[in-house]
């Protein structure tokens, strides 16, 4: 029963509940014994039973359980956003996503690990721990959602939740062979999510098809009066049904897929090949113009560290999480707390948003960079005039080896070039396993205009149809050592 | 040269609580003296994940005020994250307004306003000495109930010139934001706070001298006091050659010493950015039109009034209208009788009732009705009773209330005067029994009617009108 | 390139202690990084405005009524140093000015 349980997706096993041909404890138990055994590292904690009273059968999601990223409030429970400033920290309450889901028939299987406060592209930044690659264990997931991504590909989890601020959902997505989607700026309360950046983060679903991941947004959208930047969707969340991309037009920016991205030869071959298959579904495939991309990152490492700056302040040692505090004074109490419980990266950044904020560089980085930020959202309106979707591969590289990057910042930034200019820009964003590139997955990104997440889905499943991607590799080797 | 040869410039930084119920960006209701940390809550806690969202009452007052001073309210205006560390303040950051501030310009009364601006209040930082966890180091405790209050900055251009100038300036201000009633501005409360920029320069100069920042002046008294001293204090320095260093000093109430505060090692350097967690507040009209209708007439608009309108003189309309209390008691009166008593002898007697019930009662709740204050007023006018014995019933009135009417009659108030009201003959008994002066009266010396009148008013227990005494002497001396 | 007494500088600012060698390689990494950033400065940006906020959304406001708040023992539960019912911290040295 276990291994066909396995290989049914969310989707399928939430109807199968909802049909009382599956009982919801007994899924929740399987996933639950294989997150206890994870030996990728992927989870920080795993709930030891199935909860009280998993309202199943009711619901859509159909208990089907679902891994968060550690950084999302869920009250009594150790949510520590990977650092060990806040190791051990059980918040009082729990993040509106969170709590929409578990309405909504998904309860909490566990909490994944991530880099930490989400500064990282592939897991190593993790105050517990680097996270391992189901495809590949000397590898990295990717991330910052590393393990959310992971758990997904392994088959610890039917279905995962993260935060994308610069790529942090769609890069580990790609890196693991999953499904990820970064939503519409606003479409998820960010009420209880350990923040970031403010103005760039998103919460979205990690799963292990695009159908998966429509019927997971489709509970996590919503306005929340607790969160002044969220905002009413639109229209209900589809499940996708696209057999084609019949006059879909797809624009190719150059600045993006080009040498200046350095993508990597394998993964240029595949995103070539899936361009060529969504002509053959019936796109038309255009290159496409959006001058200010290849600033996006530098625009990103500015304004994303300024806001981290001030929202990491709070971890002073005064009302929760780590203190070190000889008999020494104040200032010594702060500055060796923050010194002691962050890691190098945060640091690293914490300092650089210092920097760019401090008096006499306001303007000419913080300030500049804003300007930036407004030609890059023009680009992708005037590309829309003419485009469905902007396509790139999601990652320039397959996942590489773990320390490959470490001890330089600037190349580990680097990652992220194709996924950063989305969030700058607030639109919503998907990416797909596109195929392996010497046994390793690669993804496929296509953006659009805010709040089209309903026609990404479809083009994303039409594309996904054809591919016929095959993550059952990753599952195999999953749980086991 | 001495202090008098400078001219002092002074401008004033006042936050005010607002006296909404709950707090800027969270649902923690306002904290009056409880035990600690029982108002907190995920936002005002600082806690990870949690996000602010605006008080729309307290942006309603922040309206208020500005339209209040006669500002212009930004149709546009923009929350900024001020950055510091300190114990009480929860998140690392101040949420604050810097470049687009709610309001800008305007003016009260001869001080024009620089800006008005929305901000969160920080939360109490108490000192328990070295009780504390770790031994024999100096702890505090931070009690979060304050944190997030409500508060508007209120910020005036150097337009006050003295002590006494800025001490009279904050009253006209307490009085106005009290009549809008948008807080309590209680000073002894920490609900209206004052710093205050102090320079001085030369007479005659227009260069601005180096200035001082005199923190938490927390009394009337205090304000002028420090203010005082620091004048004081930078023409010593001047005139000693030295020059006045630009730092922010606490002034000792108690020693009257002012001592500068260690500003930490580091400039500040407060990283004022855009708040990503809260959208651009837009002043619709809908929300301009709000304020406006919820705005009473203002002090200095009444004491106008009161001038144009009931012809007191202009410091008796001010000294009404400036203490709202008075001048609503005093506009009682007026309503009391239909209009009919006279509203400059009304406003002529308010201070003498003020005298007796002392200056922090309010009258409205003396045992002095408005309408027995009125009738009280009407028969001295008639000439009823004296001046002085309209004092004496004013005096039994603030002890136990009553009808003037009823205690003139009782205590035999009513005036001397008349045919046969045996006045003239206690005033022949006068001229008997001072024949000196009645010889000098004769002899044209006016002064000499003194210890006449003198003795009739000890006859009638000053029941008798000063002037038909006079008359009635003169004329029975023949003159 | 940043020198080190920038980099101290701003460690100060961010209440972050630095050692001797973590100075030099911050000085050395964050430098880096600000040479391939500083590009945008040759961007043409006159006239443009800058974005804060990705949304047009405006006046997002709350009415002012009270909501429920956390329990003293609740608020309380992760303090490092919980004294007199509230959180205890060193003194911060005799008249320092925070803001
Ligand atoms: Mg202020
Ligand atoms: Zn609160």
């Amino acid at each position: 029963m276990t291994a066909e349980m396995l290989e049914l997706t969310a989707t399928q096993a939430a109807a199968a509940v909802r049909s009382g041909e599956l009982d919801a404890g007994e899924l929740f138990e399987v996933y639950r014994a294989r997150a206890a055994e994870d030996s990728l590292n992927a989870f920080t904690w795993v709930a030891d039973q199935v909860p009280a009273s998993p309202k199943a059968a009711g619901t859509e999601l159909g208990g089907v359980p679902v891994a968060v990223k550690d950084l999302f409030c869920t009250e009594g429970v150790p949510s520590q956003a990977g650092s060990r400033i806040l190791e051990g920290y059980r918040p009082p309450y729990t993040a509106t996503v969170v709590q929409k889901l578990a309405d909504g028939g998904a309860p909490l299987l566990g909490k994944t690990n991530q880099d930490e406060f989400a500064m990282g592209s592939s897991n190593e930044n993790s105050g517990f721990g680097p996270v391992l690659n189901p495809w590949d264990r000397t590898r990295v997931p990717g991330g910052s959602s590393g393990g959310s991504a992971a758990a997904v590909a392994a088959g610890m989890a039917p279905w995962a939740i993260g935060t994308d601020t610069g790529g942090s959902i769609r890069q580990p997505a790609a890196l693991c062979g999953i499904v990820g989607m970064k939503p519409t700026y606003g479409a998820c309360s960010r009420f209880g999510m350990i923040a970031f950046a403010s103005s760039l983060d998103q919460a979205g679903p990690l799963a292990r098809d695009v159908s998966d991941c429509a019927l997971l947004l489709r509970h996590m959208v919503g306005h929340d009066r607790r969160d002044s930047t969220s905002l009413e969707f639109p229209e209900q969340i589809a499940l996708p049904s696209a057999g084609d991309l019949k006059g879909i037009r797809l624009g190719v920016p150059e600045e993006l897929v080009g040498a200046e991205g350095g993508v990597d030869p394998g993964v240029r071959k595949n995103f070539d090949e899936t361009v060529a298959l969504a002509e053959r579904l019936g796109a038309t495939v255009e290159p496409c113009r959006l001058p200010h991309a290849p600033h996006a990152l530098s625009a990103y490492y500015l304004i994303a560290p300024a806001e981290a700056s001030a929202n990491l302040a709070r971890f002073d040692g005064v009302r929760y999480g780590l203190r070190v505090d000889g008999s020494a004074g104040l200032g010594e109490m702060y500055s060796q707390t923050r010194s002691a419980g962050f890691g190098a990266e945060v640091k690293r950044r914490i300092m650089l948003g210092t920097y760019a904020l401090s008096s006499g560089y306001y303007d000419a980085y913080y300030g500049t960079a804003l300007k930036v930020r407004t030609k890059i959202a023009d680009d992708f309106r005037e590309a829309f005039s003419r485009f469905d979707f902007v396509v790139t591969p999601t990652s320039p590289w397959t996942a590489f080896e773990l320390g490959a990057k470490l001890d330089d910042p600037l190349a580990m930034y680097l990652n992220d070039f194709c996924t950063v200019p989305m969030p700058l820009a607030g639109i919503p964003a998907i990416s797909i396993p596109s195929g392996l590139s010497d046994g390793l997955p690669v993804g496929f990104q296509l953006a659009g205009p805010a709040f089209s997440e309903n026609r990404l889905l479809e083009a994303a499943f039409a594309l996904e149809q054809s591919i016929g991607f095959d993550g059952s590799p990753a599952r195999r080797s999953g749980g086991e050592a | 040269m001495s202090v008098a040869d400078y001219e002092p410039v002074i401008g004033l930084e006042i936050h005010v609580q607002l006296g909404t119920r709950t707090k800027m960006f969270c649902g923690c209701e306002l904290s009056f003296g409880d035990e600690p940390n029982v108002h907190t809550c995920a936002v005002c806690l600082g806690l990870p994940g949690a996000l602010p969202v605006t008080n729309a009452r307290a942006v309603h007052y922040g309206i208020m005020i500005g339209l209040a001073l006669g500002c212009d309210v930004a149709e546009h205006s923009q929350f900024h994250r001020k950055n510091y560390f300190y114990p009480d303040l929860s998140k690392g950051y101040q949420i604050s307004q810097y470049d687009v501030p709610l309001c800008r310009g305007g003016r009260l009364g001869d001080v024009r306003i620089h800006r008005v601006h929305l901000e969160e209040d920080a939360a109490k930082l108490v000192h328990v000495g070295r009780s504390g966890r770790i031994h024999g180091s100096d702890r505090s405790v931070v009690d979060f109930n304050r944190g997030g209050t409500p508060l508007v900055e209120i910020v005036t251009e150097p337009d006050l010139h003295s002590a006494s100038d800025a001490r009279e300036w904050l009253g006209l201000l307490r009085t106005t934001l009290r009549a809008l009633g948008v807080s309590d501005v209680d000073m002894s409360q920490g609900s209206l706070r004052c710093d205050a920029n102090v320079s001085i320069r030369p007479r005659g100069s227009d260069v601005l001298g180096t200035k001082t920042e005199l923190k938490n002046m927390n009394s009337f008294r205090f304000l002028h006091d420090g203010v005082l001293a620091e004048i004081q204090r930078q023409a010593d320095l001047l005139d000693a050659g030295e020059q006045v260093v630009q730092e922010t000093l606490h002034f000792d109430p108690v020693s009257g010493r002012l001592t500068p505060l260690r500003s930490k090692e580091e400039a500040h350097d407060y990283r004022y950015f855009p708040e990503p967690d809260l959208v651009p507040l837009v002043a619709t009209p809908e929300m301009l039109e709000a304020a406006r209708a919820a705005l009473p007439e203002l002090p200095a608009a009444r004491a106008g009034r009161f001038e144009r309108e009931l012809g007191l003189s202009a410091e008796r309309a001010r000294e009404l209208a400036f203490r709202a209390e008075l001048a609503d008691y005093y506009e009682a009166v007026l309503g009391s009788d239909g209009g009919a008593v006279d509203p400059v002898a009304v406003a002529n007697w308010i201070p003498q009732l003020v005298e007796r019930i002392g200056s922090e009662t309010d009258p409205a709740n003396s045992q002095v009705s408005p309408s027995s204050f009125a009738s009280l007023v009407e028969l001295v006018s008639a000439r009823r009773i004296s001046r002085d014995a309209g004092r004496q019933v004013l005096s039994t009135l603030v002890a136990e209330g009553g009808e003037p009417e009823a205690i003139v009659a009782r205590e035999g108030l009513a005036a001397v005067s008349g045919e046969d009201s045996g006045l003239a003959e206690i005033v022949a008994g006068a001229i008997a029994a001072e024949p000196d002066a009645a010889e000098k009266v004769r002899g044209g010396n006016e002064k000499a009617l003194g210890p006449l009148v003198g003795h009739v008013m000890r006859e009638t227990k000053g029941r008798a009108d000063g002037g038909e005494v006079r008359r009635l002497i003169l004329s029975q001396l023949g003159l | 390139m940043l020198s080190r007494e920038q980099v101290q500088h701003v460690a100060r600012l961010a209440r972050l202690e630095l050692t001797e060698e973590e100075l030099d390689r911050m000085a050395s990494e964050l430098s880096k990084v600000l040479d391939h950033i500083e590009k945008i400065r040759e961007l043409d940006l006159d006239g443009v405005e800058p974005t804060s906020h990705v949304i047009e959304v405006v006046n997002v406001l709350r009415p002012d009524e009270p909501e429920p708040s956390l329990p003293l023992e609740v608020a309380l539960a992760s303090a490092p140093e919980p004294v007199a019912g509230g959180f205890g911290v060193p003194s911060p040295g005799a008249g320092a000015d925070p803001s």
